[in-house]
């Protein structure tokens, strides 16, 4: 903030919002790293650990929430402070469906570890490491209020929307090819939705972030990678897309 | 993602905005001595809307406000010079009558100052001085059609003669406001019209200069940050005698572009 404000609990309490963000934060990035580590490590243990860290977050939430729905009660805030009150809001539930996304991927760890390991698909972790990344870099622009960073963040997502559409037919031929591993498949495809939604998040929390610094909505359109909606099953990895019908 | 925060800063387009302001103020300089209370101030305020003056005290906003309708002229070591623009008409010309000045400007101050006369009479010394009517059933109706724009006609219809100090505080105020609207005002002045008083006192007030902008300019100086959000299209902030920014109400108090007023508003002012 450029500088105090003349009523010190003011301050302390807006202090006190972002101190309560950065650790939810801080708990969605960690889940989000052990969910992927969870089913690549086929950690059973580090997968029940993750879903039940989600608890927390959910907490988190929900203190965020009451604490806001407070400082606009009491405090009345206008201008930077209300943009500041508004971004926390709007980014702790962005945080809070992080933490879903990685809960549900560590969920798929126990039914995973029974079905045979499907021949490695290396865009995965990658991916987990991307999206773990924009959070990462996410948060810290938020932290200091970067908002060139934040725009950093927005624009990597395109590469996160194209692993998944790489992850896409990749599963998908490995399901054409045998049949027995549809399930665990599935369960991949699921877990790499995961990640690309997350990474959808963490660019909306890119968005607050720029909101929180300029006052105005990042209107460009950004770029997106995700083509997946217009696969058709032909197993075609290095081909062209083919065209939707 | 669909961005849905974005907040509409812009306001109305130019072209459903009238044309010409009501007030023109241009490169005005007042002083007090060797005072310089406002510095080349330059403000157009628009017609049926309400302007909001904000800023801390001792920063000129109700010097700007008594020079709308010439108070100032009664303070003996103030000078004016600049221009002010009232339909087009300067309104320090020469040919200009500061009486009749203050008939089409009429102005509430913070502290209800009833007349010490009966509430009717309040509201019909104006008409009368003014010579706007001949009859007594001409000024019934001017009294009675003040008191309702005020929304005060249904509490006092059957104390019309009881003195206007017996009222409460934000009825005392309404019957000032009254009061200034019984000479047919096109602008009216309110200089902290509220601060004497309570929450419920405030709201009516508010929810009256929302409907009287239909058909009057008014223009508020306020210290509550609330109540110039909450009443006005446009604010302008002051500062040290000039005026730091001017915009549209939500645009000031989302996203002031100003670091002094951003400061100011939320309550950074060093």
């Amino acid at each position: 903030m450029s500088n105090d404000h003349i009523v010190k609990s003011y301050d302390e309490e807006l202090g006190r919002l972002n101190d309560l963000l950065a650790r939810m934060g801080g708990i969605a990035e960690k889940q989000l790293a052990d969910a992927v580590q969870a089913v690549f490590k086929r950690d059973v243990e580090l997968a029940a650990n993750t879903v039940a860290s989600d608890q927390q977050i959910d907490a988190l939430e929900h203190q965020i929430d009451a604490f806001v729905v407070q400082l606009l009660a009491l405090r009345q805030p206008i201008a930077d402070d209300l943009r500041e009150v508004i971004a926390a809001l709007k980014i702790a539930s962005h945080l809070e469906r992080v933490g879903d996304y990685a809960a549900n991927i560590a969920k798929r760890v126990p039914a995973l570890c029974q079905l045979p390991v499907v021949k490695s698909v290396h865009v995965i972790p990658r991916m987990g490491g991307l999206a773990q990344s924009m959070i990462s870099s996410v948060l810290d622009a938020y932290a200091d209020r970067d908002a060139h960073k934040a725009i950093e963040v927005r624009n990597a997502d395109e590469q996160v929307d194209e692993m998944y559409t790489s992850v896409f037919r990749e599963l998908l031929t490995y399901m054409m090819e045998d049949p027995r591993d549809i399930t665990a498949c599935t369960h991949l495809l699921f877990a790499a939705k995961n990640i690309e939604r997350i990474g959808d998040h963490a660019t909306n929390i890119a968005e607050y972030v720029y909101f929180l610094v300029h006052g105005t909505a990042l209107t460009d359109e950004r770029p997106k990678g995700d083509t997946s909606p217009s696969l058709v099953s032909s197993p075609a990895p290095s081909g062209p897309i083919p065209d939707a019908p | 993602m669909e961005f849905v925060t974005d907040l509409d800063t812009s306001g109305p387009p130019d072209s459903i905005l009238p044309t010409t302001p009501k007030i023109i103020t241009e490169g005005l300089n007042v002083f007090y001595g060797d005072n310089q209370a406002l510095i080349s101030v330059n403000l157009n305020i628009n017609e049926n809307e309400v302007t909001a003056l904000i800023g801390p005290s001792g920063c000129g906003k109700s010097t700007y406000l008594r020079c709308l309708n010439r108070m100032n002229d009664d303070i003996e070591i103030c000078r004016v010079d600049g221009r002010i623009l009232l339909d087009g008409e300067d309104i320090y010309g020469r040919q200009l009558d500061p009486v009749q000045l203050r008939a089409r400007v009429g102005m509430v101050f913070q502290k209800p100052n009833p007349f010490p006369k009966s509430i009717f009479d309040n509201v019909a010394y104006g008409p009368k001085i003014h010579g706007l009517v001949r009859h007594k059933a001409d000024l019934e109706e001017i009294v009675m059609n003040s008191l309702e724009r005020a929304g005060l006609a249904n509490e006092v219809r059957d104390r019309l003669h009881e003195p206007g100090t017996s009222l409460s505080g934000g009825q005392q105020q309404r019957l000032c406001i009254a009061r200034a609207i019984a000479v047919q005002p096109e602008v009216i002045l309110m200089d902290e019209p509220c601060s004497a008083l309570d929450p419920i006192a405030t709201a009516k007030i508010e929810e009256l200069i929302d409907e009287l902008r239909q058909n009057y300019t008014i223009i508020i100086v306020t210290h509550s940050m609330q109540q110039a959000a909450r009443v006005s299209q446009r604010t302008a902030f002051f500062h040290l005698g000039e005026i730091v920014e001017i915009g549209e109400t939500a645009q000031i108090f989302t996203n002031p572009r100003d670091e002094r007023t951003q400061g100011y508003i939320t309550g950074r002012f060093g």
